[in-house]
């Protein structure tokens, strides 16, 4: 090739630029849209032969901890996640601004806008600034590549936690990247801090001080970044544009031959000098953020502003992510007249795999459950969920990850009954295991299915933290009566003795699980594919 | 030099087999790239779609605009319908007219292919059956990217060399397969357009 640009996914450029950071290790759980982040790393030869560890971690709180303690021995580390993932690690998360850090400690959160693959489109950037840590928002692959190395130094000289945020359109889109010079590993530094690192309110009241005390310093930081710059232009119209926002305000403006005045914002907190020149000179001002309207609500104020423009106007959508048509619109653009879908056109949602065992698994339990008047299946995140879809219909909640065995229990504890719940491996790895130990200690009436099929395989096909035999043991050893803990096959040929262990368990007046374990076949697809090429 | 294109099918189809051909000969070009893609739920069977955009000059946006796509290249006859608004009034849809049914309810193919055939004049390709007729059904990909391939604004030499860098790993069979499966589609749509 003439080029030595790699092509990669944001999500790839945000793993490759911490690899040539000098980073010693990566922590994460799989998520859409981070997961391809951690894929990276692990794949990468140059990773191997540097030492850097990246196995999956159980859930994002325990991926959070270790990086914690790698950068408390002076190492850099990274931790990856999706943007949901943040609430499972943000005991962690908000405590370590608190502490502080050693080597640097990057946190890369990937958001969903417009709900691509996740339950809700929260903002990573409410978490930074409730946290009150450095944030950065790159707006192209190049960035978030180029980003990296700042953000571990940056991390290092405030000794803080730093964000990367990124969403959905950037992490899953590729660009060519041109690297930089790789730099060495830390070397291995763990320091006595105990009056940092031991959170007790003495220390914690000084800690929280020095934080509250670095913001000013932060700022400061900000209006030298890389990332905010001010695009020159004219007119009364101004723009804030921030992370990806940037990139629809450039294209629209270039489309349609707009020049107003443009501030990009990918550093935060946002710097102020710049934000308030631009509104110096401008008569209104349109807030582009791609999520919430976070910085667009803080500059309106609680008695608001007739001068900004932006989500909470209309003059943006309030939900979903942007795009240069809805920019385009917002700076006044008459939108294009387009060629309709033709009505003939039906939607085509996602759906298990053909031959998945989760299709025999729900058909077994269609049939059971459809035996009481009156069923409710309690589920949780996964494959699986598509079961909620046509034809099986079978699911009745989906919240968040782990809730599937807790919410059957609440239910169980009202009186519900049968009150049946269905996990997959890899999530009750996540969250599942201390939900059983409730239901065990008040022994309530709770069916457990675990659907193992040996793999994380929604986000496609991640190594499951527990799965096959460990699944028994684990239930076992918080204290599933041995009699109680049965495994069937997902296979058609077994529907009729699978109903019937469904059955018995369900009935039974206390805790159960029931492990329906058969691999994923894209899994087994893959490691059939890999063992060909090896054959070779 | 600016092309939007918009690459649609069916999660598991394999359209980012045939993106990932067109980044590498526009990288080997010498062009900006920009491929945005679907992972997550929708590739379980789901309507999936990638937004390629490649240009002599810096690209700012991801997605591409509406009504300016310079090609939709879909891999099944349905899919080719659902990104029309994004197509501009100059632009090309390339469709196979292979169905892929997965879902209740699905049209019958002559009326979709009528609703494209009154909205644009779409170049329709028989890719199952010319990639049958390179070796392997499985190639119906690369039969997809022959024809489209005068609509990319790539030599198709230099999208060959893209298709031997990308299946040289699964040896030298795959690769000759995968180049005829390209030259079968590409002169389909060169006789295509001398005749119309």
């Amino acid at each position: 090739m003439n080029s030595s640009r790699l092509l990669l996914l944001g999500a790839e450029a945000v793993a490759q630029g911490a690899i040539d950071a000098g980073l010693s290790g990566v922590y994460a759980y799989p998520g859409t849209p981070s997961t391809e982040i951690t894929e990276y790393i692990q794949r990468s030869r140059e990773a191997r032969s540097l030492g850097i560890r990246s196995s999956w971690s159980s859930n994002e709180k325990t991926a959070y901890e270790a990086a914690l303690g790698m950068s408390y021995a002076g190492k850099r580390s990274l931790v990856c996640m999706k943007h949901v993932g943040l609430n499972v690690a943000a005991d962690a998360f908000i405590n370590s601004a608190i502490t502080g850090v050693n080597g640097g400690l990057v946190l890369a959160v990937a958001d969903d806008p417009s709900m691509h693959s996740s339950q809700n489109e929260q903002d990573s950037r409410v978490y930074g600034r409730f946290a009150m840590v450095p944030v950065l928002e790159p707006s192209s692959q190049q960035e978030l590549y180029d980003a990296m190395r700042d953000a571990f130094a940056l991390s290092e000289s405030v000794k803080l936690p730093v964000v990367v945020r990124m969403t959905t359109r950037l992490s899953h889109s590729r660009a060519g990247i041109e690297r930089r010079k790789a730099v060495a590993q830390n070397p291995l530094h763990a320091e006595y801090a105990p009056e940092r690192f031991v959170l007790m309110p003495h220390n914690a009241r000084r800690q929280y001080q020095h934080l509250l005390d670095l913001q000013p310093q932060l700022e400061t930081l900000s209006a030298s970044s890389f990332l905010n710059r001010t695009i020159d232009g004219s007119g009364p119209l101004g723009v804030v544009a921030f992370g990806i926002g940037y990139n629809y305000v450039m294209e629209a403006r270039r489309m349609h031959g707009i020049g107003c005045r443009v501030l990009k914002v990918g550093h935060y907190p946002p710097p102020r000098a710049m934000i308030d020149e631009l509104f110096a000179v401008c008569e209104s001002v349109l807030v582009v953020e791609e999520g919430y309207p976070v910085y667009e609500e803080l500059f309106r104020g609680y008695f608001g502003s007739p001068k900004i423009r932006g989500r909470m106007d209309g003059a943006l959508p309030r939900t979903g992510e942007l795009t240069t048509d809805l920019v385009a619109s917002a700076l006044g653009v008459t939108p294009p007249e387009t060629t309709a879908v033709p009505e003939i056109v039906i939607n085509r949602p996602p759906e298990l795999c053909r031959a998945c065992g989760h299709r025999d698994l729900f058909e077994a339990l269609n049939l059971v459950m459809g035996e009481h008047a009156e069923h409710h299946l309690f589920s949780d995140i996964g494959c699986y969920t598509l079961s909620a879809l046509s034809p099986f219909n079978a699911i009745h909640t989906c919240v968040d990850m782990g809730a599937s065995i807790t919410m059957a229990k609440g239910a169980a504890d009202a009186g519900l009954r049968p009150a049946v719940c269905v996990i997959g491996d890899s999530t009750f790895a996540h969250s599942g295991m201390t939900g059983l130990l409730d239901a065990v200690n008040d022994r309530s009436p709770v069916t457990v299915i675990i659907a193992d099929n040996d793999t994380t395989a929604m986000t496609g096909g991640q190594c499951s933290s527990a799965s096959g035999a460990k699944l028994e043991r684990i239930c076992r050893g918080l204290g599933v009566e041995e009699a109680h803990i049965r495994v069937i096959i997902p296979l058609k040929q077994h529907l009729q003795e699978n109903i019937a262990v469904l059955r018995e368990e369900i009935a039974y007046d206390g805790v159960s699980v029931v492990i329906a374990r058969r691999e994923c076949i894209e899994a087994a697809a893959r490691k059939k594919r890999r063992a060909t090429a090896k054959g070779e | 030099m600016e092309k939007n294109i918009i690459l649609a099918g069916v999660g598991g189809q394999g359209i980012l087999s045939i993106a990932a051909v067109i980044d590498w000969a526009a990288l080997d070009a010498g062009l900006r790239v920009r491929q945005a893609e679907v992972h997550g739920m929708s590739q379980r069977g789901g309507a999936v779609q990638s937004h390629l955009r490649i240009s002599d000059r810096e690209l700012f946006a991801d997605l591409i605009a509406l009504g300016t796509a310079d090609l939709i290249l879909s891999v099944e006859p349905l899919e080719s319908l659902r990104y029309l608004p994004w197509l501009s009034p100059e632009g090309h849809v390339v469709t196979s007219t292979d169905p892929f049914v997965n879902v209740e309810g699905y049209p019958p193919v002559a009326r979709i292919i009528k609703a494209l055939c009154s909205a644009v004049q779409p170049l329709l390709v028989p890719a199952e059956q010319l990639a049958r007729e390179a070796g392997s059904a499985r190639a119906s990909n690369m039969v997809m990217l022959g024809a489209a391939a005068p609509f990319t604004g790539i030599e198709p030499e230099r999208l060959e060399t893209g298709i031997e860098a990308l299946f040289g790993a699964k040896g030298a069979q795959i690769v000759e397969i995968n180049i005829r499966a390209f030259r079968k589609g590409l002169t389909l749509s060169n006789a295509n357009q001398t005749t119309s």
